[in-house]
């Protein structure tokens, strides 16, 4: 219990369905911390537990050594912004920001002067006056801030906060939220099926799958070390390839045989034993395409591919390679533009080559995992029912 | 604008029906039952020649004080009762599983299917001094056995309340069916206990269902006639009684008119007000009901 929040061994199930499966969490005071995942994997009724609103079926939760488990929301110094803000509409701006203090008992002037001096932190005052339907869906969500933190919580859950604005006002927003974390530097939680979302704003991610955490760090780590198959398709685009180990090289590398490909060197992090069929992960980026046959050090795998289809992007191209039943993405950076330089066009053949640090060898995935990977994360959020309608849908919300 | 003015007959065509309806069956006698309250009476029952203040006056009548006090007390605590009970209802069957709450309501409409006199005299029943009401609580001590449920001011209170209670449940639960729940959470996030966010956000966003249920409760109320002729005894008279007396014992049409039109701007009046209240505060925040 060494940590500022913290989750222990958390379950919570609704009928058959296990929403949280065996959480346990620890969360450092002052951190911007998210939890991503798809819709249904638990992540939000996590931050409904931890604001109150959900019991958990076993498991205790602490904050700041406190056990606050059984503590009803309103005694929590927990504060949320909601998905839709839930801002009150019979209230102006001025009465949804002291809302919190109002119902506390301060007194008037004390209201008065900590709601403008919010008003001020989210340049507001000229609005104070207006109802929550007459202004702007970004000025809602600021509002909604301003309504969490008058209260000082020790925590700020954030519940998809960006999901109901445009994709500008997204962008601008989610610079605000970086702005306004560093101000009041208390601990942000952020629930998020949006991995860019995540990899921009938080310290460190928790990547949540069917209610459990499948991987914990800091975007750079969870981006560049995916420990599972579906921590790599759900983060970023990804190429996977199916193959077993065939001989171990050394302490740190194996050697893999993948259909079609020659032998394939990667690094290797697993407990693993000649023989085992594993998915092997290799970014776009960290792929480099090229006409003549690079040289092959004895760390790099090249590989000869036919290009299929050639997207140029601006600051990027990306390519897709066919390497037997393999349709491979390659993204190339463009460097700088040289007026002689030929470009790789459609049809040519090319060779492809990565360094065995880049490759990570990742467990079967699941069959939910196949169908991630047909899709971008953005879009799985959206589908998918999920246990997390659950809990919504019995409460009448 | 000729677009303009052919939606106007448009909406005219359609206006024009219920316009009529509402002119003729409803402007034209209350006009009448005015114009009648400055008429003499005739000794046979009749309405005389010429114009006259007498029934006007004859409203001085010193025993109508206190028959109006009790016709407005019972109807405001009808509606009172009404809403205290109707409020924790509608929020109870809006929170309800989707498939329970056709359920409720249907169980807050059964009633109407039995005739309204059937009921009536069923309460009549059930509250007599040989009822198994009664006897029930004689035999649980609650009562002596000379207390009398029937025939007083309680009895009428109590069936009003009956009568009136699913008029003001129905409007209740659809604005409370419309409410965001999810307005409770954000109020219980922000320190308010479960009955201040029901307090200070619930009853608020569903003000129009309010006073909707206020209307329809006090209006009726303030007009029974049947519920104290029935249940009620002579100290529980209200207006409406005095009005049907007026009207077929005593056959004196003018005296009855000017109770009725007495009794027309006692509703008229405060329904006009609640209304003028209700546009200013909407105007204050339109489409207040409604959140993104």
């Amino acid at each position: 219990m060494a940590e500022f929040l913290e989750f222990e061994n958390v379950h919570k199930h609704y009928g058959k369905v296990r929403a949280v499966d065996g959480v346990s969490l620890s969360i450092r005071r002052g951190e911007f911390f998210s939890l991503l995942g798809p819709s249904g994997c638990g992540k939000t009724t996590l931050l409904r537990i931890l604001a109150g609103f959900e019991r958990p079926d076993q498991g205790r939760v602490f904050l700041d050594g406190q056990d606050i488990t059984d503590l009803p929301p309103h005694k929590r110094k927990v504060n949320t912004i909601f998905q839709n803000y839930a801002l009150f509409p019979h209230l102006t701006v001025r009465q949804n920001i002291g809302f919190g203090l109002k119902i506390a008992g301060v007194d008037r002037s004390t209201i008065e002067r900590e709601v403008d001096a919010m008003l001020a932190l989210i340049q507001m005052e000229d609005q104070a006056g207006k109802y929550p339907d007459q202004v702007s869906g970004g000025q809602k969500q600021r509002v909604a801030i301003a309504r969490a933190l008058i209260k000082k919580p020790d925590v700020l859950l954030l519940d998809e906060p960006l999901a109901a604005l445009d994709l500008k006002l997204r962008q601008k927003m989610l610079i605000e939220l970086d702005l306004i974390h560093d101000e009041v530097g208390i601990t942000f939680v952020y629930v998020t099926h949006d991995q860019g979302e995540a990899m921009s704003l938080s310290d460190r991610i928790a990547v949540m799958n069917r209610g459990k955490v499948e991987q914990l760090g800091t975007p750079t780590e969870i981006y560049e070390a995916p420990r599972s198959s579906f921590v790599a398709a759900f983060i970023g685009d990804t190429n996977f390839f199916e193959g077993t180990v065939a001989e171990m090289v050394g302490p740190d590398y194996s050697r893999l045989a993948i259909d079609g490909f020659p032998d394939v060197v990667v690094f290797n992090d697993k407990q693993l034993k000649t023989g085992d069929l594993i998915y092997l992960s290799v970014r776009p980026e960290k792929i480099r395409i090229s006409r003549d046959r690079p040289e092959q050090g004895a760390h790099s795998n090249v590989v000869p591919a036919h290009v299929e289809d050639v997207v140029y992007l601006g600051s990027h191209t990306k390519y897709w390679v066919r390497v037997q039943d393999y349709r491979i993405a390659v993204f190339q950076q463009h460097n700088r533009f040289l007026l002689d330089e030929q470009p790789i066009r459609w049809g040519e053949d090319v060779f492809i080559r990565w360094h065995a640090d880049d490759g990570f060898m990742l467990e079967r995935y699941s069959e939910s995992d196949e169908r991630l990977m047909g899709t971008p994360p953005e879009e799985v959020g959206e589908s998918d029912n999920g246990a997390e309608r659950a809990p919504t849908g019995t409460d009448g919300a | 604008m000729p677009d303009g003015r052919r939606t106007r007959g448009a909406e005219w065509s359609v206006t024009l029906p219920s316009f009529l309806w509402l002119i003729v069956l409803f402007v034209v006698p209350s006009v009448i039952v005015f114009a009648i309250a400055f008429k003499p009476a005739t000794p046979y029952g009749g309405i005389g020649a010429g114009w006259t203040l007498d029934t006007i006056r004859s409203l001085g009548n010193p025993n109508y004080p206190a028959i109006v006090w009790r016709t407005i007390w019972l109807s405001v605590v009808t509606t009172v009762a009404c809403l205290l009970l109707s409020v924790p209802m509608g929020y109870t069957m809006a929170r309800a599983p989707k498939r329970w709450q056709n359920t409720l309501l249907l169980l807050v409409i059964i009633p109407f299917w039995t005739s309204f006199l059937v009921r009536i005299f069923a309460w009549k029943m059930l509250l007599h001094p040989e009822g198994a009401l009664k006897r029930s609580l004689v035999a649980l001590g609650v009562a002596g056995p000379d207390t009398q449920l029937l025939y007083n001011s309680w009895a009428v209170l109590l069936v009003l309340v009956y009568t009136e209670l699913p008029f003001a449940i129905l409007p209740i639960y659809a604005a409370a069916e419309k409410f965001d729940f999810r307005l409770i959470e954000a109020a219980r996030d922000l320190g308010a206990s479960p009955f201040q966010a029901f307090r200070s956000v619930f009853v608020p966003g569903i003000r129009r269902g309010i006073v909707t249920a206020m209307l329809v409760t006090f209006i009726p109320a303030l007009g029974a006639y049947v519920v104290p002729d029935i249940v009620g005894g002579p100290s529980s008279e209200m207006l409406g009684n005095k009005i049907a007396q007026r009207t077929f014992v005593d056959r004196n049409l003018p005296e009855a008119s000017a109770l009725s039109a007495l009794l027309a701007l006692a509703v008229l009046l405060p329904t006009f007000g609640v209304l003028a209240l209700n546009r200013g505060r909407n105007l204050l925040a339109p489409k207040s009901e409604s959140s993104p």
